[in-house]
């Protein structure tokens, strides 16, 4: 569905990404971990159409979208939960979510659509017309993910979903993210829990300085010695 | 000692001028709330809306508050065409960088209507120019009276704008949080683009109401652009309704130091005020806090 091949990306002279190859195939939860600094946040901008890359190319179902940018990403079908939720703090909790569907394929669902975020998301529906800044983290979170929904998307990157959240949230979030995957869509999960990630992954990427380490199934690479000596201190 | 009508009457006057410098004003607030751009052609976009005004009236012979729909548009395809075709390529650029390409958009509108109308001043005399309405003790100028009212009708549409159209909020939302509106896959240029015209077009309608009360000449631009931007800052910057407040302040304050100084002396007075702000209030008045 999605395949990126030996994409480099520089930030004026440091570079952040080196020759990063990767596939995710319909229907999977593909995992990104790595530690802060490793590349992870760049290279989903990257994807997403923020930052254009250097070289290398993006295909998503076929279609050549290297920098492409960031509006007709989104029309086409891949969503985006960002590192900080980049929710609109000053915007109530329907206009946050009205926003997500700005875009021509989302546009005319975009009524029934939030019908099934709040279905998803009670405490959203609780809170339509608060503004968005006033939520906590947890709320904040729903309403990225809720948010991205809007969009239709049918691959779905979040960043970090679970960074500042208490434990049972994230537990919450995590539990969120099987049930899209089951109902159909395409998740690309980039987390620094370690654990919980791999373990919701079908297959996983360990990105370190910008390069691809090593890449496996969840469960090889929970097992795997060189990895949990490095991200688990096992 | 003046007796106290005379006070009131001045105040009111100033309430009514201080409504068309808070539409001037608003259009500055917009495009710096939304692209982080100041933008110092503003003033001169002013004077360019007056001369359409005049132009409409000298040709059609149309009222200059008629006149709004036709300049105003013009202005807001000026402003499109300008941020697309120039600013665009600035918006991430240093802010001395893009102080200097406005700058210079500024000197080719002055330059470039000095050219086509020449330096003398010209004004538009309308037929109801010396009526006056008669409420309780004072007399209101139907020129001011009828110019304030648009203004604030223009400032309410905008209003409704940003609050209940789906692009009105897409802009509030690049504003809000740029990296977001991204994320959800907002066409941010294109709303930039919207944004400019809609600040053009707000100086360019406020042109047309000035233009019933003062007279017009090339080299007025660089003045108004300090008035609005003294008001910007007065308000708070990025604030639609500090923007209001401060415009009709501005208005107060210029038409208090006429009577209680002398009117040359009206934008030490108007500069003293931003001074003031300045000190107790860094944000304005209803700025919020910079995070």
């Amino acid at each position: 569905m999605l395949t990126i091949e030996a994409v480099d990306l520089h930030y004026g002279d440091a570079q952040a990404l080196s020759d990063v190859s990767l596939t995710v195939e319909e229907g999977e939860i593909v995992a990104i971990i790595g530690a802060n600094g490793a590349g992870k946040s760049s290279l989903i901008s990257t994807i997403a159409g923020i930052y254009r890359p250097t070289r290398g190319r993006i295909t998503f179902e076929g279609e050549d979208i290297t920098g492409w940018p960031s509006h007709l990403v989104c029309d086409l079908g891949i969503g985006q939960v960002a590192e900080g939720r980049q929710i609109f703090p000053s915007m109530t909790v329907r206009e946050n979510l009205e926003m997500g569907a700005v875009i021509p394929r989302a546009r005319k669902l975009a009524a029934s659509t939030m019908e099934r975020v709040f279905t998803i998301f009670p405490r959203l529906a609780e809170r339509v017309r608060q503004d968005a800044g006033t939520l906590s983290g947890g709320e904040q979170q729903m309403l990225a993910i809720g948010r991205c929904l809007m969009g239709q998307p049918r691959l779905i990157m979040l960043d970090e979903p679970s960074l500042g959240l208490a434990p049972t949230i994230v537990q919450e979030v995590f539990r969120i993210v099987h049930q899209l995957n089951t109902d159909g869509l395409t998740v690309v999960l980039v987390e620094q829990n370690v654990v919980g990630s791999l373990k919701l992954a079908d297959r996983a990427y360990v990105l370190e300085n910008g390069q691809i380490a090593m890449a496996g199934s969840g469960r090889a690479l929970l097992d795997d010695d060189r990895l949990r000596q490095a991200y688990l201190g096992l | 000692m003046l007796p106290i009508e005379f006070y009131f009457d001045a105040a009111i006057k100033g309430l009514l001028t201080g409504s068309v410098y808070a539409m001037l004003a608003v259009g500055l607030s917009i495009i710096f709330g939304v692209m982080r751009v100041v933008n110092f052609a503003h003033g001169e976009m002013l004077v360019a809306g007056m001369f359409g005004a005049y132009l409409v009236f000298v040709t059609l012979g149309l009222d200059p508050i008629l006149a709004i729909p036709i300049v105003a548009l013009v202005m807001f395809l000026f402003g499109v065409a300008l941020q697309r075709g120039l600013i665009d390529r600035f918006i991430t650029a240093p802010e001395h960088q893009q102080f200097l390409v406005l700058i210079g958009v500024a000197l080719i509108l002055t330059n470039g209507l000095d050219m086509i109308f020449g330096p003398d001043a010209r004004n538009v005399q309308v037929p109801y120019a010396f009526a006056s309405f008669e409420v309780g003790p004072f007399f209101l100028d139907n020129v001011r009276v009828y110019s304030a009212i648009a203004a604030l009708a223009l400032i309410a549409l905008l209003y409704l704008f940003f609050n209940h159209t789906l692009t009105g909020k897409a802009i509030r939302a690049c504003a809000d949080n740029n990296r977001g509106a991204q994320v959800v896959g907002l066409n941010v240029s294109r709303l930039y683009a919207i944004t400019f015209g809609i600040g053009a077009a707000c100086a360019g309608a406020a042109g047309c109401l000035l233009i019933m009360v003062i007279d017009v000449t090339p080299h007025l631009g660089a003045d108004f652009t300090l008035l609005a931007f003294t008001i910007v800052i007065i308000g708070g910057l990025g604030s639609m309704t500090g923007a209001l407040l401060g415009g009709l302040l501005i208005g107060v304050s210029e038409a208090m130091a006429g009577i209680l100084i002398q009117p040359s002396l009206k934008s030490s007075f108007s500069f003293g005020l931003l001074i003031l702000v300045l000190l107790l209030r860094p944000n304005g008045l209803l700025g919020k806090r910079s995070s």
